[in-house]
């Protein structure tokens, strides 16, 4: 079958970004592509330029694509021959020199031109501007302007919006007398605040421009070449070179003269076809969007997505719904980013810093607990974090200041491009930063992908942030979000809510029913015991446990060493034992030749090194009940002496201790659950940086703290509540237990869900019942406690065949 | 030269799960589906030395317990490409459950480190 023919206009970054975008879903097998440009170049880095005005970078060092990759990838290139004409009802595109190409499907992406406002004397003959203007947008601009800052003495820059910034400070690298003309109150007031807009405008002056603000152009002066420049208010400015950084017109006429409709630029669907024509495309800022046109990079290479998806149909569902807008400013000696708006409403959550001596300054607006607008000015090293959380919308942490700086941990001074290439990112793994910029180089374009292929973030989980943020670096600020990133499991394309629906709607009872019906009997080794931690919280103990599901310590009740043998830790409910206990595990610790007897950091004492078939027999030595040592499940509460026999003690937190872990031994969780109460606040059983922890502060009064942390992080509790009595205490810690085992997601700790969901959102749910579910919330815990046995019992009465077998004898 | 040796019956292993056997003096994991078919491999991971046999299984993959590198049941290649691959061994199930493998030369453990 012949190859149908795809003709993309434009040359520049959207369209060969789409052609790219086509080629890797295989559309070079499919069809014949042919690029017509403008300029007799192959495709550069245009967002790069400034850096080559300022002489920071090479001019062969933006080209992304040069000529070879054209003809590497079968692509017929007229570089230089802009199309004239499109002539929808035959099919065909025309250049200026005459070249005429048939095409099935078509691609406008002409990007756009500078907006040269209309000011008196802007333009010399023929139209052309005035010799010594410049618009700054091509390569051929950048030489131009380079050429005539060697023989200026003084440069005027008209716009003080980021392209005016950028061209400022690059001609500061060739002229020392360079004046920046704003009509704004502020520089960059699309982007900034007025403080902000101040700071910025102080950190220019150093670098050695002049600002000149609320200017209104009014006139170029000169007859042949410029002389200078007039303003409304009547002062004037001498100048020889002028640059116009006032904004952009998209490059549309092409389309208005294919008839296609056009307002401010070529009005495309979500799927980036023009309205009218199911043949054309067009992306970038020659397309208009809802409404919306856009000027910077990140946009089209969504749209440059959606058509490819579309077009190649690989995906006729993709649709672009528009781009939320960030941006770096490319000004050496000054860092900034901005997302968003500038401006905070009434209502707002307002986080700002402000360091004007420092050139610091940091504001961040949340709506409805999201991110809508932020400014960094100074320090952006959390700017990848930010612009993550503004594009998709994520969850903040409830400590609002985090978003600013690092708390409780060292303090992340250099950012990502000043980070040595061998700096260790995941310390659990050993992944440094380089391996993970060639792994996002190899393609893997996701936080999820890059973990993937690195283990990157697979070890305690605590670098998962910086990974994320590393790759996010890595990508351009472009990262792919892997829809599997919400699935619970990888081996069912179903987030936890869908799953426990289709569980309870289908009646589900096994992990292999699951996969039988729901991933086409595709059993996934790894998401077995996630899956068979859900049946155990949606059925209680209603369900077939194929042992096979499990890890291996919840097949044999033991915790596996690093040499295959396993560790045996009975319950010791809040460190508390009898001497017979005691005498007991001294006596099996003996006759089982037990390598370690180690206290474990939940007041208990741990049995290390036991072979798997001799398990059984301690646990029957033992005579105590598991200690749930190895299982995402509730494992210990550890106590003070508490006010039995403390000077200072306040409540029973001993007893307190002994009888949450009378209720809850045996509750299975997404992850393990530490539990500790304290009998006073000095917290000496460390309650604060527990999953649940009580703290007694007198009068028979416990402070319930959930989702702390002293592990791969250290992270306080959050008070959920101040109850009275053990009783109430434990009603509620358990409504809380509940709704997290039903919501977490699998082996996320109490620390990262009750960020993730909330402390509000929680209390709401959990104190204050605002979803009505709290009754069945206390109902189904009762439910899974019932259901909770000791399986040490399986001592007497194994569950599989040769449960505990070390080794098997062959047959002879 | 090869030889067949009896290592056990089918009905020794729980579905989807896996045992060692010490045969002829050399340690080897075998492994049961839950379609019941058998696969053996070296008993240890190349990488730490980790109980294979204590694995999760799945498609045709075992993963160790110990750091999650995964392996392929038919071929022994390692699938998460950060370890060695490991020896796998012809086994045949026959219609009476009985399971044999087939051992060429080695008298001894393979590339397994030894616990």
């Amino acid at each position: 079958m012949a190859k149908r023919r795809l003709v993309v206009v434009g040359n520049g970054m959207a369209g060969v970004r789409a052609v790219e975008e086509v080629l890797q879903r295989g559309g070079g097998e499919l069809f014949d592509i042919t690029i017509f440009g403008d300029e007799p170049y192959g495709n550069y880095n245009r967002i790069m330029l400034s850096s080559v005005l300022s002489g920071e970078q090479d001019a062969a060092e933006i080209f992304l694509n040069p000529i070879d990759w054209y003809r590497e990838n079968g692509i017929a290139l007229h570089a230089g021959s802009p199309v004239t004409k499109i002539d929808r009802a035959a099919k065909i595109v025309v250049s200026e020199s005459g070249v005429r190409e048939a095409y099935d499907k078509l691609l406008i992406a002409t990007g756009s031109r500078p907006l040269v406002p209309p000011i008196v004397g802007v333009s010399g003959q023929g139209g052309r501007l005035k010799r010594g203007v410049f618009g700054f947008r091509s390569y051929d601009d950048c030489n131009a302007i380079l050429a005539r800052a060697k023989q200026s003495a003084r440069a005027v820059v008209i716009g003080g919006g980021l392209l005016g910034l950028e061209a400022a400070r690059g001609l500061l690298a060739h002229l020392s007398d360079v004046h920046l003309v704003h009509s704004g109150k502020h520089l960059m007031h699309m982007q900034l605040d007025a403080m902000s807009g101040a700071m910025l405008e102080a950190s220019m002056r150093s670098l050695g421009a002049q600002i000149h603000l609320e200017k209104q152009t009014a006139r170029i002066l000169g007859d042949e070449e410029v002389s200078g420049v007039a303003f409304k208010d009547g002062s004037t400015l001498d100048c020889d070179l002028i640059v116009l950084a006032t904004g952009i017109r998209p490059n549309s006429e092409i389309g208005l003269r294919a008839g296609l409709s056009v307002e401010r630029a070529i009005v495309v669907d979500d799927q980036m076809r023009s309205v009218d024509d199911a043949d054309v495309y067009a992306i970038g800022e020659c397309a208009q969007h809802r409404g919306r046109v856009y000027g910077l990079v990140a946009p089209l290479w969504e749209q440059g997505k959606v058509f490819a998806d579309h077009f190649t149909q690989r995906d006729l569902g993709a649709a672009y719904h528009g781009s939320k807008l960030a941006t770096k400013l490319k000004v050496t000696g000054i860092e900034l980013a901005s997302m968003g708006t500038p401006e905070h409403e009434i209502g707002d959550e307002l986080i700002q810093l402000a360091e004007p001596k420092r050139g610091v300054y940091k504001k961040l607006i949340v709506r409805d607990s999201r991110l809508v607008g932020a400014i960094l000015l100074g320090d952006i090293s959390k700017a990848a974090y930010l612009m993550q959380a503004f594009a998709h919308d994520a969850p903040l942490p409830e400590e609002r200041l985090s978003m600013l700086f690092d708390l409780g941990a060292p303090s992340q001074k250099i950012t990502l491009d000043e980070m040595p290439a061998e700096t260790q990112i995941c310390n659990c793994n050993g992944v440094t930063k380089s391996t993970l910029g060639a792994c996002v180089s190899a393609g893997h374009r996701s936080a999820k992908a890059a973990m993937d292929a690195t283990r990157a973030g697979k070890g305690c989980g605590a670098c998962k942030t910086l990974v994320a943020e590393v790759v996010l670096y890595f990508c351009g600020g472009e990262v792919e979000e892997d829809p599997s990133v919400h699935y619970y499991v990888p081996g069912v394309t179903m987030t936890k809510p869908q799953l426990i629906a289709a569980v309870r709607e289908r009646g589900l009872k096994s992990v292999s029913a699951v996969f039988a019906s729901l991933a086409d009997g595709v059993e996934d080794a790894a998401s077995k015991p996630a899956l068979a931690s859900l049946l155990a919280t949606v059925w209680n103990g209603d369900y077939e446990d194929e042992r096979d599901a499990h890890f291996i310590n919840d097949r044999v009740h033991a915790n596996i060493q690093k040499d295959g043998t396993f560790s045996v830790v009975p319950q010791m409910p809040g460190g508390v034992c009898t001497p017979q206990e005691l005498k007991r595990i001294a006596e099996v610790a003996e006759k089982y030749a037990v390598p370690l007897v180690k206290l474990t950091g939940g007041q208990r004492v741990d049995l290390v090194g036991v072979p798997k078939d001799q398990l059984p027999a301690v646990w029957r030595d033992l005579g105590m009940p598991a200690g749930s040592a190895w299982a995402k499940a509730y494992r210990t509460c550890k106590s003070c002496i508490g006010s039995d026999y403390c000077r200072v003690g306040l409540g029973d937190s001993m007893g307190f201790a002994s009888k949450i872990e009378a209720r809850l031994r045996g509750l299975e969780a997404p992850a393990k659950l530490k539990l500790a109460t304290a009998g006073c606040p000095r917290n000496c059983s460390e309650a604060l940086i527990k999953d649940v922890g009580f703290v007694a502060i007198g009068d028979d009064k416990w402070e319930i703290y959930i989702g702390g942390a002293g592990g791969s992080r250290v992270r306080k509790g959050d008070l959920l509540a101040t109850v009275d009595g053990e009783e109430k205490a434990l009603a509620l810690a358990g409504r809380f237990l509940q709704y997290y085992r039903e919501n977490a997601k699998w082996r996320e700790r109490t620390y990262d869900f009750v960020e993730r969901v909330g402390l509000e959102r929680i209390r709401a749910v959990v104190v204050e019942d605002s979803d009505r579910v709290g009754a069945a919330l206390d109902a189904a815990l009762e439910a899974a406690i019932a259901a909770a046995y000791d399986p040490w019992t399986e001592a007497q009465a194994p569950k599989t065949v040769n449960q505990f077998a070390s080794t098997l004898p062959a047959e002879a | 030269m090869s030889r067949l040796l009896l290592i056990g019956d089918i009905e020794q292993i729980p579905k989807a799960e896996a045992r060692n056997v010490r045969v002829d003096g050399l340690e080897v994991a075998v492994y049961r589906t839950r379609s019941d078919e058998v696969f053996a491999t070296q008993a240890h991971c190349p990488h730490a030395g980790g109980p294979l046999a204590d694995g999760l299984l799945g498609e045709g993959k075992v993963i160790c317990p110990l750091h999650e590198r995964a392996f392929d049941l038919r071929t022994g290649r390692n699938l998460t490409d950060d370890c060695g691959d490991l020896r796998v061994y012809p086994v045949k199930l026959a219609a009476d459950g009985k399971i044999t493998i087939e051992l060429s030369g080695e008298g001894v453990a393979g590339t397994g480190s030894p616990l």
